[in-house]
């Protein structure tokens, strides 16, 4: 299932785009407020209808103007989890997702809209009143009802906006357990760049109606097209790493592609991943392996690409786990899993450091630099976290 | 006492009520949602019988219903018997002139549903009558209660339209309050005081019963 939208359109809301998404495919729409990630959402779901549109899922026409083509919004099979989440205040959770389901019979639909609620750890709650449950659950429960239609295509506007950092950390790992259920192209509108690197395979970014960058994640965050429009702080980078020991000073040790890596205390289990997103800006590079120094991490990488800036500054894209050897041989990384950070350092230390593509060198990334907010559970805990979610919003009931 | 009159009154009331329920959903529906041009036009017509004077307003309809209008013509070929000073012919001018009450509440309630819902509910993939019986009626039912309610209660006390256009026929046009002037007339004041006391409590009585069912399914919903 393919899902092709191209769309123009002069006002109120300036458009002129046009998008492809895979099945399975995860497409973070990104970009200010007021750029028309909305509208592009609307556009699909027949909400809105730009003046010139085409939108097709999987072959099949939705809206055509140019061949008369505009099927009502309730023809096209899409699954829409809307920024206030749209539940209806009358009907249950259960109620609310056994709503979508106008294609089955009543019995199967209890059960239906139970086995959905269980998929997103809200078992239990299904007799609640939308008034009854917490922003997190509400929005699993939204989350549940754009599935119960099985969406040909799945729509997140802004989900994660409404709720708190630490629901907000949960709902991000059950999105990425969930990725695995879903065969559907899915499209995550977002402001949030970080949450856009975090789930997304590929990032578009928009403003005033048109894609200023698109393409993968380590692409789009050396941009400069799309880093003016974000902003040069927003550049960063997810890496994955596994806790490997708490230390007695507070620190938490993890194991990356490229080496050991000290952090500020991450509460978690051994051997649980964890997804920390290095900022550009925060990186600094050495060709040679520094010595005393007070920051505590210091990864081998190996430089992909240099990107220059707008300004004096220049994006470096660096390979992890790529070390001397692999520098050497000027071919295959070693070790890394294909991971890749970025470095913001000025176009001077560029030309004095004599970076280039294929050259060896560190990257070093000061401890207390990565914050708490940015780090995702990716695995392990994800059902402890909607646990602790579901009692964080049993305490609010009361 | 009055029963019959006070039988004719309930029975046009409930009619009018049955008949303008679905005119009140539709129509009211049709108001808060609809963009079409002349909607101004159509506003100001429906609230024009509130606004009228009875009097001039019953004497439009007996033009309208006469039997020398196309109307009460065509309704004397097929039934044999005039349109006007009959309970079917109280009846049209009831429909006709509750239509502000039985629209406009209506109206307002639809207008409360956010738009926001009836979007979720299109991309949930209900249809716009599966979106209007599972999501609308639900949360708009306020206004269209209050709407027949008030129909109910105004058709009970109408006086001026019935007097012009039915008159005064006994089982068929003589509704309570136009046997409560009767009686005033025959200066029979402890009949008209009956009767006017009984009309009271019927309204009270209907309107409490709505505030309270009211109050009950808005506790049910939170």
């Amino acid at each position: 299932m393919t899902l092709e939208v191209a769309a123009r359109a002069a006002g109120p809301i300036p458009l002129d785009l046009s998008l492809r998404l895979e099945a399975g495919e995860m497409l973070a729409l990104v970009g200010p407020s007021g750029s028309g990630k909305t509208t592009v959402l609307r556009t699909i779901a027949g909400l809105w209808r730009p003046s010139v549109a085409r939108v097709a899922v999987g072959g099949q026409v939705w809206l055509d103007t140019a061949a008369g083509v505009d099927l009502a919004p309730h023809r096209r099979r899409v699954g829409v989890v809307f920024q206030a989440y749209g539940l209806f205040p009358h009907l249950t959770a259960a109620g609310n997702v056994a709503a979508a389901m106008t294609d089955l019979p009543g019995v199967r639909r209890r059960a239906e809209a139970g086995r959905l609620l269980d998929l997103v750890h809200l078992g239990g709650l299904g007799g609640r009143h939308p008034a009854d449950l917490s922003g997190g659950q509400q929005q699993r429960v939204a989350l549940a009802r754009a599935l119960a239609r099985r969406p040909e295509v799945l729509m997140l506007d802004e989900p994660f906006s409404a709720v708190d950092r630490a629901t907000r950390a949960a709902l991000h790992a059950e999105i990425h357990a969930l990725r695995a259920h879903l065969a559907m192209p899915v499209i995550l509108v977002t402001h949030d760049m970080a949450e856009a690197e975090h789930l997304a395979d590929r990032i578009a970014v928009i403003e005033a109606g048109r894609l200023v960058a698109e393409g993968s994640v380590a692409a789009v965050m050396s941009d400069p097209a799309a880093l003016r429009v974000m902003g040069l702080r927003e550049a960063g980078a997810t890496i994955t790493a596994r806790i490997a020991a708490q230390e007695g000073d507070g620190l938490t040790r993890l194991d990356s592609a490229a080496g050991p890596l000290w952090l500020p205390r991450i509460d978690g289990p051994a051997g649980a991943a964890v997804g920390l997103r290095i900022l550009a800006h925060e990186v600094i590079l050495s060709r040679a392996r520094p010595e005393g120094l007070s920051a505590l991490n210091v990864l081998a990488a190996r430089v992909v690409a240099i990107i220059p800036g707008e300004g004096p500054g220049a994006v470096v894209r660096l390979a992890l786990g790529a070390g001397e050897r692999g520098a050497q041989a000027g071919g295959p990384e070693v070790g890394g899993a294909g991971e890749e950070i970025l470095a913001r350092v000025t176009r001077r230390s560029v030309a004095a450091l004599g970076l280039a593509p294929g050259v060896a060198c560190h990257a070093i990334v000061k401890s207390m630099s990565v914050g708490r907010d940015r780090i995702d559970m990716v695995t392990g805990n994800a059902g402890a976290a909607g646990a602790a979610d579901r009692q964080e919003g049993d305490r609010d009931d009361r | 006492m009055d029963w019959t009159a006070l039988f004719l009154s309930l029975r046009l009331a409930g009619w009018t009520v049955a008949i303008l329920l679905p005119v009140s959903v539709l129509a009211g529906r049709g108001l808060a949602y609809g963009r079409f041009r002349g909607k101004g036009l159509v506003e100001a017509l429906v609230m024009l019988p509130l606004v009228l004077p009875p009097t001039v307003f019953g004497f439009y309809l007996l033009v309208a219903l006469g039997r020398q209008s196309p109307v009460g013509a065509a309704w004397q070929a097929v039934f044999g018997q005039p349109l006007v000073f009959s309970f079917a012919g109280l009846l049209v001018a009831s429909v006709i002139f509750n239509l502000a009450l039985a629209i406009q509440p209506a109206q307002r309630g639809f207008e409360a549903v956010p738009v926001a819902l009836r979007e979720a509910a299109a991309t949930c993939g209900l249809s716009p009558w599966q979106s209007l019986i599972r999501v609308e009626l639900p949360l708009a039912w306020p206004g269209i209660l209050t709407a027949m309610v008030l129909t109910f209660a105004h058709t009970l006390g109408e006086f001026g339209i019935i007097l012009m256009i039915g008159g005064s026929i006994p089982g068929e046009t003589k509704t309570i309050a136009i046997a409560i002037y009767d009686r005033v007339q025959a200066f029979d004041m402890a009949a008209a005081g009956i009767m006017s006391a009984v009309l009271v409590a019927i309204s009270l009585t209907t309107i409490a019963a709505t505030y309270a069912l009211s109050a009950r399914i808005g506790r049910r919903l939170g």
